[in-house]
């Protein structure tokens, strides 16, 4: 199959999904994302916890064969046992060994992503073991026979009338159901009476205590309680990872689970059993006799899974999925999952940004393949993890590994010359992306024809046809003159004696090539608070290759941009970026890029633009060169702004000079870099696009402005008028 | 236990929709009475000093049939935090979890030196609990579901929590 056959083919299933599940999603996640941020807003020591919860995992991680060993004996002391099965037939059989020996009939479910996993009912139905999904979300889907979109909402893309329909003509009521009181009236009675004639219950676990054996269950429901002990028989499945030392270790994440998974203070039922437990066991063929009289025995099972857990445990780059929790805010946070759901969003099992981590390392690379490209890299999940776990830049490293396993394409000619050797085979529309920065010095040198190349129809067609780049998109417009060009032209020009501050500004890609604006009016706006300012030479940063987890050519880069600006650095300039994608190159992926004192200098001495233009204005600088607002704003914060906290300043800044400011609060304008450009996600980038648009739209004609160039690009597109950066808003009148 | 972590517990407890009742042991019986719907099923108040279930409303011990029928479960709780108006339940063979999450309705009866500020505060109890193999549960307020498109009270355990506050224990 061509690759633009495939791209049409991927297309058309995101077409689908956003008509039929993306609405009920987008409103689901978004309730659950202001709930988070409510939560999260409280809680004076959610920061303080996620660090402590971090370092309990990384610990617990290292430590992980002692603490297996520590929690065997546990709960053999308990009277249970515990299984350590390498793998999914490896529990299933297990599993359906302990329902023959029950000579079960019967066994009921609470909610489990990792028996989803491992497909334990359909291993226990081939035995002839009949099971049912308590949860009501999962009954829903077993009614459905359809499979989880969302880690902790299992039936998000469902909305109340789907699940009525289907429950009228499945159980085909007397009077049809329509409220969801009504449907859950007779889910919990349908469920309770299987509850009740059960011989097994089966849980999974959010957290094992290794000192006692206790395992906790975060629930909303009851159903988990009511599973583990009203049968006598309790099985409980569980990842290897979920083991943590004790109680004391415990605190941390019942204070984060709910908060960032559903906004909750604290979930309905936090469940801490030590099975087999002291409850009574209830028989309720004996229904008037006290509880516990009965001859009945409680047992206990504790199933720990492996299934390349602990391979991936060994893995450098994978082994942060291991700290994972499971509560999906990276989902929820995520642009793309806000509009697709986790049936376009996830492989095999797991769904959202982290289900790259867990399906390569459990199913192999190539199960992450398909929905690996949905992570734009935007980074809103990175502050989301309860964990902080690196959730993009896990991404990225699934995605270089699957490039290197890719056939190079047959038309790969189209590019050669863009992409270095490092990379290997690598797509024609990678390297075509990857390589911007190629691409832009070549269209620079030879503007104004390269623009009107590009914009002749059937250079387009081609471009779609082999690069993959969707012909609805504007393309950029290069500039003869570059930014470079312009700040050299200004010389010869002594340095300003009265500098307070030293500044290198960096040149990214688009600002020297394409939007030179926005460089030259960084450069007269600095001067004008009395910087003297150097520019550095534009290399790109490494964040087109690394979108296109072409990690080794971003390192060459991030090496060659950390080797131009270290005299700057060692002479104490202060480094002020436009691009916020660029900042968060320096700030963050430089940690995986570089080593660790190059990282620590240019990291702590980056600055966003408009951070360090509130910096001197802070520090004395007067306003009064600045331009004065001529019109209202309408302002966009790019997402990596946002993760990184500087987001602030630009709307700190614009305030103090009086301009008139309406903010969006999306997480993403759904450009996300190349991703739009994309022809295989131009619809859904539009999508999530509209998002801003609803939010503008009594914005009326107010100025818009962003940070990014794709958001600059992104407004462009949704609104047909002109995006500018904010330094263009303050910059002082007039060229210098 | 400060006048201070009472107002907070009661708070959280208004805030998620838990109803709460004062009264001193002396006056218990009536209270109970009075917040209970019949049939009844407790757990007997092991522990506690001066009050009881025998002369209530409320039948003993639990059986199947009562699980399934009574409107009202009673249990003794051993901690509550004031944080959240989250009630610690031990697990015990006289039967407080059950009787705490078939009933429709759960009477949780608290003793006001049990109400202690927060989670953090109740690591010691736990600890000790899972030292000798005792299982515990955090319930806060009712069961509750999104699963069917929108937010309903009342799933799997119960519709209706009420707290009896033990102001002089």
């Amino acid at each position: 199959m061509s690759a633009q056959v495939d791209r049409r083919r991927k297309a058309e299933r995101i077409r689908t999904l956003l008509e039929t599940e993306g609405e009920t999603v987008q409103e689901n996640v978004a309730h659950l994302n202001q709930g988070r941020y409510d939560a999260m807003e409280r809680f004076d020591d959610f920061e303080a916890l996620r660090t402590a919860a971090r370092e309990i995992k990384a610990e617990a991680i290292e430590n992980l064969p002692t603490l297996i060993e520590t929690l065997r004996e546990s709960v053999e002391s308990n009277g249970g046992t515990l299984y350590l099965a390498d793998d999914a037939a490896d529990a299933n059989r297990y599993i359906s060994e302990v329902a023959a020996s029950k000579n079960a009939e019967t066994l009921v479910k609470s909610k489990s992503m990792t028996t989803e996993e491992i497909e334990v009912n359909a291993a226990l139905a081939d035995v002839g073991v009949e099971v049912w999904e308590t949860d009501l979300g999962e009954f829903v889907l077993q009614v459905a026979d359809e499979s989880p979109s969302h880690l902790i909402g299992p039936s998000l893309h469902k909305s109340r009338e789907d699940v009525a329909e289907l429950f009228n003509q499945v159980f085909d009521p007397e009077e049809p159901f329509e409220t969801a009181e009504e449907l859950t009236t007779f889910a919990r009675d349908y469920l309770g009476e299987r509850i009740r004639e059960a011989d097994i219950g089966m849980t999974g676990a959010n957290f094992v205590l290794a000192d006692s054996g206790t395992i906790t269950l975060v629930t909303n429901e009851g159903n988990a309680r009511k599973s583990a002990v009203t049968p006598d028989t309790h099985i409980a499945v569980t990842g290897v990872e979920k083991i943590v030392p004790g109680v004391e270790e415990l605190h941390p994440f019942v204070e984060l689970i709910s908060k960032s998974a559903t906004g909750q203070d604290i979930s309905q039922y936090v469940t801490m059993l030590t099975p087999p437990v002291d409850s009574p066991t209830i028989d309720f063929e004996r229904p008037d006799e006290p509880l516990g009289s009965g001859d009945g025995e409680r047992e206990f099972h504790l199933v720990l899974i492996d299934n390349g857990r602990m391979a991936m445990r060994d893995d450098e780059q994978l082994r942060e999925t291991l700290y994972c929790i499971r509560c999906g805010a990276c989902a929820n946070s995520c642009g793309n999952f806000q509009h697709v759901g986790g049936h376009a969003f996830g492989g095999e099992t797991y769904t959202g940004g982290i289900a790259t981590g867990w399906e390569t390392g459990i199913e192999g690379p190539d199960a992450a393949s398909e929905f690996n490209d949905l992570c734009t890299g935007c980074s809103r999940c990175v502050n989301a993890c309860p964990v902080k776990i690196d959730i993009p830049w896990i991404n990225t490293v699934v995605r270089d590994r699957l490039n290197r396993e890719t056939a190079p394409s047959e038309l790969s000619f189209l590019v050669e010359g863009l992409t270095p050797d490092a990379e290997g085979s690598l797509s024609a529309p990678k390297r075509f992306f990857g390589n911007f920065e190629t691409l832009a010095k070549l269209g620079s040198a030879t503007a104004p024809v390269s623009n009107w190349l590009v914009d002749l129809a059937p250079v387009r067609t081609l471009m779609d046809r082999y690069l993959g780049v969707a012909p609805q998109r504007e393309l950029p417009t290069f500039q003869r003159d570059t930014l470079t060009d312009w700040f050299e032209s200004r010389r010869p020009r002594l340095p300003n004696a009265d500098a307070d501050r030293t500044v290198v500004l960096y040149p990214d890609t688009y600002t020297n090539y394409v939007h030179t604006e926005r460089g030259k009016a960084a450069v007269r706006t600095l001067e004008a608070l009395g910087a003297h300012v150097e520019l550095a030479t534009p290399i790109e940063s490494g964040r087109a290759p690394l979108s296109q987890g072409m990690i080794a050519t971003a390192t060459a880069q991030a090496d060659a941009v950390a080797t131009d600006l270290d005299p700057y650095l060692a002479a104490e300039f202060d480094l002020v970026v436009i691009e916020p994608s660029d900042l968060a190159m320096f700030r963050r992926e430089y940690r995986k890029l570089l080593d660790e004192d190059d990282y620590e200098r240019i990291s702590e001495h980056s600055y966003d633009v408009m951070e360090y233009v509130y910096g001197l204005l802070s520090n004395g600088a007067s306003t009064e060169p600045l331009a004065s607002p001529d019109a209202p704003v309408a302002y966009h914060s790019h997402c990596q702004q946002r993760t990184l906290g500087v987001d602030s300043y630009t709307e700190a800044v614009l305030d103090e000079l009086g301009f008139d400011v309406v903010t969006s609060d999306v997480e993403c304008c759904g450009m996300a870099g190349s991703f739009g450009y994309k022809s295989e996600y131009y619809e859904l980038s539009m999508d999530v696009g509209e998002a801003l648009h609803d939010q503008f739209t009594d914005a009326g004609d107010r100025t818009l402005v962003a940070s990014g160039t794709s958001c600059t690009e992104q407004l462009t597109e949704l609104f047909a008028r002109d995006a500018t950066h904010p330094v263009e808003l303050v910059a002082p009148d007039g060229r210098t | 236990m400060s006048t201070s972590v009472t107002q907070r517990f009661e708070s959280s407890l208004t805030d998620i929709g838990v109803s709460i009742t004062r009264t001193e042991s002396e006056a218990f019986a009536s209270t109970l009475d009075s917040v209970v719907t019949e049939p009844a099923v407790g757990v007997p108040l092991e522990g506690y000093g001066g009050v009881s279930l025998s002369d209530t409303v409320v039948e003993t011990p639990p059986t199947p049939r009562l699980l399934r029928t009574a409107q009202t479960g009673v249990t003794p709780v051993s901690k509550a935090i004031a944080e959240y108006g989250t009630l610690v339940l031990d697990s015990d063979a006289a039967g407080t979890e059950p009787v705490s999450l078939y009933p429709p309705t759960h009477v949780a009866v608290v003793r006001e030196s049990d109400v202690l500020p927060d989670v953090e505060s109740t690591t010691d109890h736990l600890a000790e609990r899972f030292a000798v193999g005792g299982s515990s549960v955090f319930a806060s307020g009712v069961s509750a579901t999104g699963d069917m498109g929108a937010l309903v009270e009342g799933v799997h355990g119960p519709t209706n929590v009420d707290v009896v506050l033990l102001t002089d224990q």
